[in-house]
């Protein structure tokens, strides 16, 4: 194995897609090092992105935050203005390890992951979050719910690497929350999970919402059935029992010694309308 | 290139050493530093026996790779009494019977001076979530967590 310490995207991007052997990609490592430990990879190459300029920095961009690939869940947990605008984000973040895990891991690393239960990543789909992709022929844009496509897999070609992750701008009056049922109080995986993020209007109805389900199906699940559930409502009984069900019906979990089919698709609908009202209070709070 | 050699600051004091590539810090402050009261208890970032500050971080030193180490800054378990002087935490582990076999201790010592360093009046639902990370297999955890609230009402009053 090749440790190696680029000092640009650029040049991370073209070792990463000249290896012909395997490679892997060092930010926070907590799932990489792991994966080493255990034996289920061998790289023949590991690229440390962290000296990259602006790997480590957390910009504010055209009212939002542009959120560099090796930002640690304690860096973004002490970052007063994400944590304003995107608490949901933050939040669900904030849920994956130990203070020690918190102390490396990355959102673009739970992205990139693939797991269909990161806790990272349900709050970023329904933040219509976007990563910056720098590949071997340049940068593009994708939105973060593109990028998983199954367990362990992501929309990545060969040398792509993401760079920083972008929290958009939202309205006023808009708020997020995030949600995992765990059989214990902390240091788990979710057996499932929900985030919503939603915009009030000036009469106080959801104007605007986005719903993601985490755990229930080969990839975070963007759900529009459900986020058109609270539109025009002011989180009424009828409109959370609707959100419920349209989120228990998008479900496609596996049954697994952490939870069955049906376990999951039910909870997670309570997750969801949970989740909703936190969103809900919060939207209220910033109005 | 079978090896990498690192220059990084340790406890304070600046070290060198060479490592693999795919050598953890772990292993290079036991190993090669002869730093040996981090310990290995899972090598896979779930029970905290290896604690160690990097650039100030509380992370798993089995975690790491050593070669990240270029540049950081590393504290340990080693650089915590003050020559013969235990820290304060150290004394009011011993003082109220906080451990017992040992093994997680060094890694409790790294992780509690990191939560008061940044919080130095921790409820004990802050310390036990703080120490999620570092699992103790003997003395169950109530006397931990008084040995810290122990160390920290003593560092307040100091």
């Amino acid at each position: 194995m090749r440790y190696v310490r680029p000092e640009t995207a650029e040049e991370a991007a073209d070792l990463l897609g000249r290896e012909e052997g395997v490679s892997r990609i060092l930010a926070g490592g907590t799932d990489v090092l792991v994966q080493l430990k255990s034996g289920l990879v061998e790289p023949d190459l590991i690229v440390d992105i962290k000296r990259i300029a602006g790997m480590r920095d957390i910009t504010p961009e055209d009212g939002g935050f542009r959120i560099g690939a090796a930002v640690s869940g304690a860096m973004l947990g002490e970052h007063a203005g994400v944590k304003a605008l995107w608490p949901g984000v933050v939040e669900g973040f904030e849920l994956i390890g130990s203070t020690q895990v918190q102390g490396r891991a990355t959102m673009a690393g739970n992205l990139c992951n693939g797991s269909p239960a990161g806790d990272a990543v349900p709050s970023l789909v329904a933040a219509a979050a976007v990563a910056r992709i720098q590949g071997p022929g340049g940068t593009r844009d994708c939105p973060v719910a593109e990028i998983p496509v199954g367990p362990g897999r992501t929309a990545l070609g060969k040398g792509e690497i993401i760079t920083s992750i972008l929290l958009p701008a939202r309205p006023a009056r808009s708020g997020d929350a995030y949600l995992r049922f765990i059989p214990r109080t902390e240091m788990d995986i979710a057996v499932a999970s929900a985030a919503v993020s939603l915009t009030l209007g000036a009469d106080g109805r959801v104007a605007a919402a986005r719903v993601a389900l985490g755990a229930v199906a080969p990839t975070v699940r963007l759900v529009d059935a459900a986020a058109e559930c609270l539109l025009g409502t002011g989180l009424e009984e009828d409109a959370l029992a609707a959100l419920a069900a349209a989120c228990s019906a998008a479900c496609r979990p596996i049954d697994d010694k952490r939870g069955t089919i049906a376990f999951r698709s039910q909870v997670a609908g309570v997750l969801a309308r949970r989740a909703a009202a936190i969103a809900h209070q919060r939207a209220g709070r910033t109005s | 290139m079978k090896t990498i050699q690192v220059a990084t600051t340790i406890n304070g004091d600046s070290a060198e050493f060479v490592c693999g590539h795919d050598e953890t810090l772990l292993d290079a402050l036991r190993n090669r530093l002869g730093l040996t009261g981090a310990k290995e208890g899972c090598g896979t970032g779930d029970c905290g026996a290896c604690s160690v500050r990097l650039d100030d971080r509380l992370v798993c030193s089995c975690l790491v790779l050593a070669a990240e180490a270029e540049g950081a800054r590393i504290d340990t378990i080693e650089g915590l009494a003050q020559g013969e002087t235990l820290h304060p935490l150290q004394q009011s582990f011993i003082d109220l019977a906080a451990l017992q076999c040992g093994i997680c201790t060094p890694g409790i010592l790294v992780a509690a001076k990191a939560l008061l360093d940044r919080n130095p009046e921790p409820t004990d639902t802050e310390i036990r979530y703080w120490l999620a990370g570092n699992l103790c297999r003997c003395t169950g955890y109530d006397k931990i967590v008084r040995a810290v609230q122990d160390a920290a009402a003593k560092m307040r009053s100091a």
